[in-house]
C-alpha cells in the first residue's frame, strides 16, 4: 500500500489540490495500484502547492507545484520533473525552527491517532500531572507573549484568571485573524486543529475555566468546518467534556463565527460579538481577565498563543525561552506575501531580519521587479523601505523603528507600488472598519482620506502635511482601540521614508 | 447556493432552536442567512421578542456586520480581495478588468455575478485571491478569471 499526502487547505485548494486529489485517485484505479490517499493540512509552502508527497522506502517525496495532469506519471515512480526529494530535506523548511507547526501538513488534522503518533497530547499530559499553578507558572516562565499583535505576557493573563474567585470562568480563543498578509491562524486550524483544542484545554484547566469559545471569522469557511469537526473528535475521545481525560475537571469548547467586521478581532469588540452585540471597543478597565465575556474572568489569547503552550508544557519553560532575543521569547510564524516568489509559512524563532526573511526565504519579488516596500504586521503596521529591512523581527526591535511587529505578517512591494496610495487605504480601511465608538478612528480616518487627496493634488501641500501629521498624532494618542490607534502607522511610515510618492502626480503634471 | 423563500415558520423554528444558548443573537442571525440567503425585516421583531431584547437594538447589531444581508441576491456571488497582500500582486487591475470586459461593477449589487470587496481571505502567500460562492481562488490572473467567468455561463 502506497500512501500518498495531498493537502486539503484551503490555499491548495485554491489552487487546484482538489483536481489533483481526484486525478491521483483516478490514476490509481486505471493502473491498479493499491493507494491509500491522505488528505492533510498545508506545509505552507504555498509556492510548492499544490504539493504532493509519495511515500517511498519510509521517506516523504514531495511533487510540486501539480497539475492533474502529472498525477499518472508521478504515481509511475521514476524521474519526474516535478520532483523535490525528500520533502523534510528541502532547504525552505530544513531552516526553520518549526515547534508550533511541526505537524501541520504531515498528518490528517482530524486524526486523533495520528496526532498522538506525532507527539501530540504531551503538554496537556504534563499540565494534568503538575496541576494548574505550575502550569500557569510554566506559560509565565516561557515569555509566551500574546501573539494577535499586542504581544502581552500570556502568563499575566492566566495568572490574573486563575486568582480571582468567580461561579463561572471562560476560555477565548481569538481565531479573527483579519490582517492582510496573514494566515497562520487559517492554516493551523486547518492543518493541526487538535494542537488548539489542547491549548485551550490546557488553559482552561490551569485557569479555573470549564467552558471556552473560539471566534473564527466568516472568511475561513475551511477552518471553522474543520475546527468544528476537531471538536467533535475531542468530545468524542473524552479530551472535553464533563470529566477531562478522566482529571475529574470539566472543560468543553464552542466555535462561533464571526460576520465579516475586522474590528471584532480586538479582544474586546469580539467579547462584545460573542454576546451577540454589536462589535464595539469596550473601555478598559475593567480587564477581560477580570471581567471579560459575560462579564465573567476571561483568559482570551490568539490562536498561536494557545497553540504554543502543549510545547511550552512538554518541553518547558526555560527550553522556550532559549529561543528568541531580548524580551520577544519562543518562536513566531512569519507569513511571507503580497508580491513574493516564494509565499508561505516560515516558523522561526524569534531575532531574524526582515530581509532574510524577503531575500532568503521568499526569494524577492514575484513579478521580478526591485522590492520597494515591505508592509510588517497587517493593515496597521509600517512600510519599510530598503534601508530599514535589517531591522530584527522582535517586539521592541520593531517599535524602536517605529514598526510593529502585529500577527507576524510580512507583506512584499514590488516598484510600481504608489505609497501616497497605500497611505490613502489605511486610512479609507480604517473609515470602513471603525466600529464608530470613539472619534478619532471615526472621524479621523474619513478627514484623513481627505487630507491625503489633498496632499497629492498640490492644494496647499506643506500645511496639509501638517495637519497630517498633526491627525496622525490625535488618533494615535486619542483612539480606544488599536485600529484608531495604529493606522497612523502605516500612514506616516509612507509619508516618512516614501515622500516623493505624494508629489509625483504633480511632478508629472509639471513635465507635461 | 440554494436558499429558501422566507417564512416566517420556518424562521421561528430556527429562532426558537438557538434562543436559550448564551449569546445567541450571532449564531441565530448565521442559521437565517444560511436558510433564506438574507434577513428579511420581518424577522426583526420575531429575534426580538425570542431574545427579549428591542427591536432597534436587534436592527443595530444587524446592520453592523457585512455579512448580514437586508435582502435576497440573485446569481453567484464573487468575493474579490482588496487588502493589501492582493494589491501588491495586482487585485485592483483584476477589478478594472471585471468592470470593462465583463461590466461587473464591484459593490454595485447587480449583474450576473455580484461582486463584492472583502478584506483578506487568508490566501495571502498566493494573492491575489477571491471566493466564488464559497469556493477559494488563488494566483488569479485576468485569464483565469476570464475562464472562471465563461464556466459560470454555461
Amino acid at each position: 500500500m502506497t500512501r500518498i499526502f495531498i493537502p486539503r487547505d484551503s490555499t491548495a485548494l485554491a489552487l487546484g489540490a482538489e483536481k489533483v486529489a481526484r486525478a491521483f485517485e483516478a490514476a490509481a484505479k486505471r493502473n491498479g495500484a493499491p493507494v491509500e490517499i491522505v488528505r492533510t493540512g498545508s506545509r505552507g509552502a504555498y509556492w510548492l502547492e499544490p504539493l504532493v508527497e509519495i511515500e517511498r522506502d519510509g521517506a516523504r517525496l514531495g511533487y510540486g507545484p501539480l497539475a492533474p495532469e502529472d498525477a499518472e506519471a508521478v504515481l509511475a515512480g521514476g524521474p519526474h520533473p516535478k520532483a523535490l526529494g525528500p520533502v523534510e530535506e528541502i532547504r525552505w523548511f530544513k531552516q526553520q525552527q518549526r515547534l508550533i507547526f511541526a505537524r501541520c501538513g504531515v498528518t490528517d488534522p482530524l486524526s486523533l491517532d495520528d496526532y498522538l503518533a506525532h507527539g501530540g497530547g504531551r503538554g496537556l499530559k504534563r499540565a494534568l500531572e503538575i496541576g494548574g499553578a505550575a502550569t500557569v507558572k510554566a506559560v509565565l516562565d516561557s515569555g509566551l507573549r500574546g501573539r494577535g499583535g499586542a504581544g502581552f505576557p500570556a502568563g499575566i493573563k492566566w495568572r490574573t484568571v486563575a486568582g480571582v474567585e468567580a461561579d463561572q470562568k471562560y476560555v477565548v480563543c481569538n481565531a479573527d485573524e483579519g490582517d492582510s498578509g496573514t494566515f497562520a491562524d487559517r492554516m493551523l486550524m486547518e492543518g493541526d486543529p487538535l494542537l488548539l483544542v489542547e491549548g485551550m484545554i490546557i488553559a482552561g484547566l490551569s485557569t479555573g475555566a470549564t467552558q471556552g469559545y473560539i471566534y473564527i471569522r466568516s472568511e475561513y469557511p475551511h477552518a471553522f468546518a474543520t475546527f468544528k469537526a476537531a471538536i467533535a473528535v475531542a468530545q468524542k475521545a473524552g479530551w472535553l467534556g464533563a470529566n477531562v481525560l478522566g482529571s475529574g475537571k470539566a472543560f468543553d469548547l464552542e466555535v462561533r463565527l464571526g460576520a465579516g467586521a475586522y474590528i471584532c478581532g480586538e479582544e474586546t469588540s469580539l467579547l462584545e460579538s460573542l454576546e451577540g452585540k454589536r462589535g464595539e471597543v469596550r473601555a478598559k478597565p475593567p480587564l477581560p481577565a477580570i471581567s471579560g465575556l459575560f462579564g465573567k474572568p476571561s483568559v482570551i489569547n490568539n490562536v498561536l498563543t494557545f497553540a504554543s503552550t502543549p510545547w511550552i508544557l512538554e518541553h518547558g519553560a526555560a527550553a522556550y525561552a532559549a529561543y528568541g532575543i531580548g524580551r520577544s521569547l519562543g518562536s513566531q510564524p512569519f507569513q511571507l506575501a503580497g508580491n513574493i516568489k516564494r509565499g508561505g509559512l516560515v516558523e522561526l524563532a524569534f531575532g531574524p531580519t526582515i530581509r532574510r526573511l524577503v531575500e532568503d526565504f521568499g526569494g524577492g519579488s514575484r513579478s521580478g521587479r526591485p522590492v520597494r516596500a515591505v508592509q510588517v504586521g497587517g493593515p496597521l503596521g509600517a512600510y519599510f523601505p530598503d534601508r530599514l529591512l535589517d531591522t530584527p523581527l522582535g517586539y521592541e526591535e520593531m517599535a524602536a523603528a517605529k514598526g510593529m511587529l502585529g500577527h507576524g505578517g510580512i507583506v512584499v512591494f514590488d516598484d510600481t507600488v504608489d505609497l501616497a496610495a497605500q497611505a490613502r487605504f489605511a486610512m479609507k480601511f480604517c473609515a470602513v472598519e471603525s466600529c464608530g465608538k470613539c472619534t478619532p478612528c471615526r472621524i479621523g480616518s474619513t478627514r484623513g482620506v481627505e487630507v491625503v487627496d489633498r496632499i497629492v493634488a498640490g492644494e496647499r501641500r506643506e500645511a496639509n502635511i501638517a495637519l497630517l501629521r498633526d491627525l496622525c498624532e490625535t488618533m494615535l494618542d486619542g483612539s480606544l482601540c488599536a485600529l484608531g490607534g495604529l493606522t497612523p502607522y502605516p500612514v506616516l511610515s509612507a509619508l516618512d521614508y516614501f515622500p516623493e510618492d505624494f508629489t509625483r502626480r504633480l511632478a508629472q503634471q509639471a513635465a507635461e | 447556493m440554494v436558499h429558501s423563500d422566507w417564512s416566517e415558520a420556518e424562521a421561528n423554528t430556527l429562532i426558537e432552536a438557538r434562543k436559550g444558548e448564551k449569546g445567541a443573537m450571532l449564531p441565530i442571525l448565521h442559521d437565517l442567512m444560511e436558510r433564506f440567503g438574507y434577513i428579511d425585516a420581518a424577522a426583526i421583531p420575531l429575534i426580538a421578542s425570542a431574545l427579549n431584547i428591542s427591536r432597534a437594538d436587534t436592527i443595530g447589531v444587524v446592520g453592523f456586520y457585512q455579512d448580514f444581508r437586508r435582502a435576497p441576491v440573485n446569481g453567484p456571488v464573487l468575493k474579490i480581495c482588496r487588502a493589501e497582500s492582493c494589491q501588491a500582486a495586482g487585485c485592483e487591475d483584476l477589478v478594472a478588468h471585471l468592470e470593462h470586459r465583463h461590466g461587473l461593477v464591484a459593490d454595485s449589487h447587480a449583474g450576473r455575478v455580484i461582486v463584492e470587496t472583502v478584506y483578506c481571505l487568508g490566501h495571502c502567500a498566493a494573492s491575489p485571491a477571491a471566493m466564488l460562492d464559497g469556493e477559494p481562488m488563488a494566483r488569479l490572473t485576468r485569464e483565469s478569471l476570464d475562464a472562471c467567468l465563461a464556466e459560470l455561463g454555461r
